[in-house]
């Protein structure tokens, strides 16, 4: 079975899908107008050069976000998008 | 906000939200993501040639211009992209407010074709405040490209209002679009939205809430869309209500004063 793990420990590369945004508030409300709702797939594109923030492609579009967010993202990972 | 009369709705566009409305004319909203060609669209319709360019976020607050369509003018508001209208920054604020107190005779909902998905969350959205809505699938040009098709048909029925398909840097589909937007306007064809069903401990309480805000409201705003911002805890919902509306309050006020002298 495979375990839900946090976005933001996902290397580059990693397809996934959005299991629960588990922030609060408006910036829950935020990421989930920008796609992160369960059930969307992910992928990590990559990372800036201080390695925050990171950037990820999901529901068509690129969207970065930082480290403390995407920590509250918990994904599946799959092989393949 | 000035010293202008208060008297009549009027001076309410005008006061807040700058617009001057002839005795005829129209009002029309473009809403939609950021960088899906609504200014694109806004010149086209008003030959205007406000800056257009490929970056999110350079409409910060409303532009407008006019056009006459079938001899009536229709004053063209162009909001700010936004990815949502439940106001958690400046610019949803001012789409929002727009919608829903300056009350435009139609709005065109602009979306991108090559990410519709993306798109129809703010469409839904528009679609809760208002029924007077046409939807613009924009940049069916480059969705073609990309090998990708949309039945514009299919999306009229599942969201209960027109879709107009358009690529607006060829100004194609923008006739039929103008058109589509001045009869929905005139009310001369009406649009019925599905409205969208939320699980049942929600409905509950929508149904709670919905006969008093209603009879607070009194049609000024959709009483199931308001329910639901309360049940969000939407507090700036609630200053907007307080801004524009207790205006309004004030205003019928004096025209009953006048009456009964």
């Amino acid at each position: 079975m495979a375990i839900e793990k946090p976005l933001s420990e996902m290397p580059i590369g990693t397809v996934g899908t959005v299991i629960e945004n588990g922030l609060t508030g408006l910036t829950k409300r935020r990421l989930m107008d920008l796609g992160f709702i369960p059930g969307s797939k992910i992928e990590v594109l990559r990372k800036s050069p201080a390695g925050d923030p990171t950037a990820y492609y999901v529901r068509g579009t690129i969207i970065a976000l930082r480290n403390n967010e995407a920590s509250h993202i918990s994904i599946i990972p799959h092989n393949k998008f | 906000m000035g010293y202008s009369c208060k008297s009549c709705k009027k001076c309410m566009l005008k006061d807040n939200f700058n617009i001057t409305k002839d005795k005829d004319g129209l009002v029309i909203a473009l809403a939609g993501n950021p960088n899906t060609g609504k200014s694109t669209i806004f010149n086209a319709l008003t030959g205007l040639n406000q800056h257009t360019g490929n970056w999110p976020g350079k409409t910060v607050l409303q532009a407008q211009g006019t056009c006459i369509i079938k001899g009536k003018k229709c004053t063209l508001v162009d909001l700010p992209g936004t990815y949502s209208l439940l106001a958690n920054s400046i610019d949803e604020v001012v789409a929002r407010d727009f919608l829903c107190f300056a009350k435009p005779d139609a709005t065109i909902v602009v979306t991108d074709a090559t990410c519709l998905e993306r798109n129809l969350n703010l469409a839904l959205q528009v679609l809760e405040i208002t029924d007077k809505v046409v939807v613009c699938v924009n940049l069916m040009d480059e969705a073609e490209r990309k090998g990708i098709k949309v039945n514009t048909d299919l999306l009229a029925a599942e969201l209960g209002v027109p879709v107009i398909p358009t690529s607006a840097r060829s100004k194609q589909g923008l006739d039929e679009l103008i058109s589509m937007v001045y009869e929905l306007a005139t009310g001369n064809i009406t649009s019925n939205p599905n409205p969208i069903p939320y699980d049942q401990d929600l409905e509950e309480a929508i149904q709670e809430l919905q006969p008093q805000i209603e009879a607070l409201l009194k049609g000024r705003l959709n009483s199931r869309w308001v329910a639901l911002r309360l049940i969000e805890g939407d507090e700036e919902l609630l200053e907007g209500i307080k801004n524009y509306l207790s205006q309004e309050e004030l205003e019928e006020d004096r025209v009953e004063e006048k009456c009964a002298q």
